[in-house]
């Protein structure tokens, strides 16, 4: 039993870890504009350039998205004993964005906002992350559906004031409002990838250490603590590793609905529900996901590039009711 | 010093009145005590706060010589292993899976090692659990999943077992079982402490018998000394007579 256990965990890891791997290799050879692979193989102008600096640099931060989002969204449903939770069920996603309106709206237009803006959306979910962290260890009484309830509520409060904000802007920033807010994968710089790649494997890795004890704690405080399970300190703890995660891609990333909540679902559905299998596979799992929709994203409609979460969802969603009604 | 050491242990909800009132008691290995009372005695509350599950407001719970505040969760539950009165719902786990968190108090990486599963299937076999080992818990009845939480319990392999309404979902053969089983464990040399509404069961089974009222311990004693109809009665608030069935065996019926 032990031995077979380890043994799934392996099998899943290495499945889920092959595709993200797949992803990572095929995807950047893969869009609309077509690429002429002689010319990428001597490394000659244009496809070189946009091979090495716009699409690798594209995948490798949608592999990171997904990874990041499907960790905390599986840790989430888990903390939150909710099934509908999301990473932004605690507000985190709602600030990133109030964060970018913000700096959008009140920048002198230039060229080099995008910084300001990414800088001023990590502010916003680091706002929500210090939140968290203070609340959930400081108030005596403390559950995880209290500080639900106030994640909606800061959410309400910053959707309230992004759509101020919104109304009160002129055309060209109210159409740099209205597309940071759709979300989506763009080409980035590789420090911005590497940076992103700092916060996103480390917290990762502790979650995955996590699982056993989350396969407790998804089910009762009570039942987890006469386990020897501190739930107050895996809960605070994870709440704030999954902000983290979710807070550092969102700023990047914008808004990208649907994949912290249907990837771990879906994956549940394969795998089972021990975090042991559902965590690696949901790391990994979720960044070949994201990969692969942002693929179909900048392809399907080529040379127009269509939002990432409208593939999510298109994609991930009829998928996940065939699988909710076929078993 | 005895395993476990109760020293005036208080506890109250904020801004309620106090649940428990200063409850102060020894017990050793190898006893089997019975804890009775009527509802909102503080029953729940007193096994809860030798769980570790509640904090004494004042007062101190000590077992092994370790304070329970004082203690690492995970040593505590090496320590005591309690069976909640309800199963936790919706639980998608396995009945092999579900005895097995009873090892995540030992567990220092992820996966259980092979001490695990001789402890789980240990308590398999003596929860006469066997046959349902694959089966989802969740789809199991009320008193199948009691036994699976206790089997679970049994794989902490603590010195103190507490165990809070145990028989309210088992039919009189597994409640016989029970009470068995409770034997046996007492004489692995085990501290087992029963919250049980079935006096008459506890009056035959346990060494000793905590009558709590109004959050306080109004009697403590060996069966036939602690279960005095008059007390009984100024407790419960309904009259008691006691009747003695073969071989001297306590009874108790109540009402009029």
């Amino acid at each position: 039993m032990a031995i077979e256990l380890r043994h799934r965990a392996r099998t899943v890891l290495a499945l889920s870890a092959l595709a993200a791997l797949l992803a990572a290799i095929f995807c950047p050879f893969l869009g609309g504009s077509g690429m002429d692979y002689a010319n990428l193989l001597r490394r000659q102008s244009p496809d070189w350039p946009i091979f090495v600096n716009l699409r690798l640099p594209r995948t490798l931060l949608a592999l990171l998205t997904g990874a990041a989002l499907s960790a905390s969204g599986a840790m989430f449903q888990a903390l939150l004993r909710d099934a509908l939770a999301t990473p932004s069920s605690l507000g985190v996603t709602a600030a990133a964005a109030l964060g970018a309106v913000a700096a959008i709206s009140f920048a002198p237009a230039g060229p080099a906002w995008f910084p300001l803006v990414w800088l001023c959306a990590l502010a916003g979910a680091a706002t929500v992350i210090a939140l968290v962290a203070v609340l959930s260890r400081s108030r005596k009484r403390f559950s995880a559906y209290t500080l639900l309830l106030t994640g909606i509520a800061v959410n309400g409060i910053c959707s309230a004031i992004v759509l101020l904000l919104h109304s009160l802007a002129g055309i060209t920033k109210s159409f740099q409002i209205t597309h940071w807010l759709m979300g989506g994968i763009a080409p980035v710089e590789y420090s911005v990838v590497l940076l992103l790649a700092a916060v996103i494997v480390p917290v990762c890795v502790w979650a995955l250490r996590l699982a056993r004890v989350l396969n407790v704690v998804s089910y009762g405080d009570t039942w987890a603590a006469g386990r020897g399970v501190n739930c107050r300190q895996v809960t605070w703890r994870g709440f704030v590793a999954g902000t983290v995660l979710v807070g550092t891609t969102t700023a990047v990333t914008g808004p990208i609905a649907f994949v912290g909540l249907i990837v771990p679902h879906l994956l549940r559905r394969v795998v089972g529900p021990d975090y042991r299998l559902l965590l690696p596979a949901s790391v990994f799992g979720g960044g070949a996901f994201v990969a692969i929709c942002d693929t179909v994203a900048r392809s399907v409609l080529a040379p127009i590039e269509v939002p990432v979460g409208v593939i999510t969802a298109l994609l991930g969603g009829p998928f996940f009711v065939w699988l909710l009604w076929s078993r | 010093m005895s395993l476990l050491v109760l020293q005036s242990a208080a506890f109250a909800y904020p801004g309620s009145p106090p649940v428990l009132n200063g409850v102060s008691a020894e017990a050793g290995v190898g006893e089997l005590i019975a804890i009775i009372g009527p509802n909102g005695a503080g029953k729940s509350t007193l096994l809860d706060l030798i769980a570790g599950h509640k904090t004494p407001a004042s007062g101190r719970c000590l077992v092994d010589g370790r304070d329970s505040a004082a203690t690492p969760r995970d040593a505590w539950c090496r320590l005591v292993a309690h069976v909640p009165q309800q199963a936790p719902a919706n639980v998608p786990y396995t009945v092999e899976e579900v005895v097995l968190t009873g090892r995540i108090p030992y567990g220092r990486g992820l996966y259980e090692n092979e001490d695990d599963h001789q402890a789980m299937e240990e308590a398999l076999e003596r929860m006469r659990l066997a046959p349902f080992r694959g089966r989802s818990f969740q789809t199991l009845s009320g008193g199948e999943q009691q036994r699976v939480l206790l089997a679970a319990a049994l794989a902490q392999q603590s010195p103190v077992l507490l165990l809070d309404e145990p028989s309210a979902h088992l039919d009189p053969q597994n409640e016989a079982r029970l009470w068995t089983l409770l034997h046996d464990l007492r004489a692995l040399g085990r501290l087992i402490l029963v919250v049980t509404h079935h006096l008459s069961l506890a009056a035959h089974h346990s060494d000793r018998i905590w009558l709590l009222h109004h959050g306080a311990l109004a009697a403590d004693g060996p069966p036939a000394a602690a279960l005095q109809p008059g007390r009984l009665e100024a407790v419960f608030g309904v009259p008691f007579h006691r009747h003695t069935g073969e071989q001297g065996r306590l009874f108790l019926s109540y009402g009029d």
